[in-house]
């Protein structure tokens, strides 16, 4: 068969709504952007651990202290389910963490802001973890097998996420005027991050055409996008939170909220590196998975040195 | 291993049934080398068009847990309700969550 019948046949199963599988041949650039979108997936789970890490040890009770550090196993969890199901196209582990370190694979924007007071743990768990599961349902649909499987996991264990970010919100905005402040400036510093996680509108989106084609993105960034922020508006207005838009309008006619326009300027400065806490989020993976080689080192001499002791034994 | 009788080496078998769902144990065979496994599965577990792909992996690469171990080894998670999304009360009349 020639390449361009391969292709063909390719584009029919994905249009035939077929899954692909790990062994099944692909186009070499259909493996090269899953490999860009699922690793910069995991890299998201895992360096998000560290804005809410921020607060571990500075949670205001123990069951919210519990709850939080649950949290943050689920997401070194994600990530994992992630790395897995992105080893499954033939690229391993040490290459796609060398290619963070490099900056050569990103993460989330969304995690380069830092979390400034406790409110922050509950916008994060109701605004960001709120957009990823809009983006993450979407996902379950995917065209390759493995990411599938992975973001199914994920979604199920995801919505948790939402709603002990949603009680801690709720609960400040019953609380006294302070609190009350507090989680309205959290609000204020995480609504415009959390839209910009579904990346550039639709005619700016370098990747998006392609990755719809071959149905690994099943929906538009805008699309999403308006998804999570009629779903949003109305969750905060039920608190009493504002959203921090001036222009705001529900739009009858289309059953819309519309918005203003994001600040793209911004959005590319912080995933190009300028963001608040890019360098301290990329230094403190670096240190600690330095830090951890010789546990590594160790769990496999140990391992060497039992199958030295089977093998004479037996 | 006692293997009198040219006793083949035993595989265990996983299967995937429709597209898209992951593979699951359907049970093991006896072959002498990997495409003997894959046929004798196909031949044993698939008599109906049950698989659209077969895995098979040698039984003796199997690491199980024990059901002896079974209380310590997952009591870790008994007392950690709040992993469940229906340990919150999201306010009556909230939509989406």
């Amino acid at each position: 068969m020639t390449e361009e019948q391969k292709l063909e046949q390719f584009q029919a199963r994905i249009d035939a709504e077929e899954k692909i599988e790990p062994k099944d041949w692909m186009p070499e650039e259909y493996r090269k952007a899953l490999i860009r979108q699922m690793s910069q997936h995991a890299h998201s789970e895992v360096i998000g651990m560290q804005p809410e890490g921020n607060w571990a040890l500075r949670a205001p009770t123990l069951r919210a202290k519990k709850i939080l550090l649950a949290k943050i196993q689920d997401e070194g969890g994600h990530g994992l389910y992630l790395y897995s199901a992105t080893e499954t196209l033939g690229i391993d582990r040490d290459t796609m963490i060398e290619q963070l370190h490099e900056g050569k694979a990103k993460y989330s924007s969304v995690f380069n802001y830092p979390t400034l007071n406790w409110a922050d743990i509950g916008a994060i768990g109701w605004l960001v973890d709120g957009a990823a599961i809009v983006n993450q349902i979407s996902l379950q649909r995917t065209s390759f097998g493995s990411y599938s499987r992975a973001m199914i996991r994920i979604c199920k264990e995801e919505s948790f996420h939402q709603r002990q970010g949603y009680e801690i919100m709720t609960t400040m905005m019953n609380g006294t005027p302070e609190q009350k402040e507090m989680a309205q400036d959290a609000m204020n510093r995480w609504w415009a991050p959390a839209l910009m996680m579904f990346g550039p509108p639709d005619n700016d989106s370098a990747h998006s055409k392609q990755s719809l084609k071959w149905k690994i993105k099943r929906e538009s960034n805008d699309v999403l996008r308006q998804r999570f922020i009629d779903k949003t508006i109305d969750q905060a207005h039920f608190i009493g939170l504002e959203i921090p838009d001036k222009n705001i309008r529900f739009n009858k006619e289309t059953e819309h909220w519309e918005t203003s326009p994001l600040d793209w300027n911004e959005f590319k400065q912080v995933i190009n590196g300028n963001g608040p806490c890019n360098h301290q989020r990329l230094n403190h993976h670096i240190k600690y998975h330095n830090e951890g080689n010789w546990v590594r080192e160790a769990a496999l001499a140990f391992a060497e040195n039992e199958m030295k002791l089977e093998t004479t034994t037996n | 291993m006692d293997n009198k009788q040219n006793q083949l080496p035993l595989w265990e078998v996983f299967i995937q049934g429709k597209n898209g769902n992951p593979h699951r144990h359907a049970g093991s065979i006896h072959a002498s080398d990997k495409n003997m496994a894959l046929q004798n599965a196909r031949d044993i577990y698939t008599r109906r068009g049950e698989g659209r792909s077969i895995w098979v992996v040698k039984s003796d690469n199997i690491i199980a847990s024990t059901l002896d171990e079974e209380g310590e080894f997952f009591d870790t998670t008994d007392d950690k309700v709040y992993r469940h999304p229906t340990f919150y009360k999201v306010p009556e009349g909230v939509k989406n969550m």
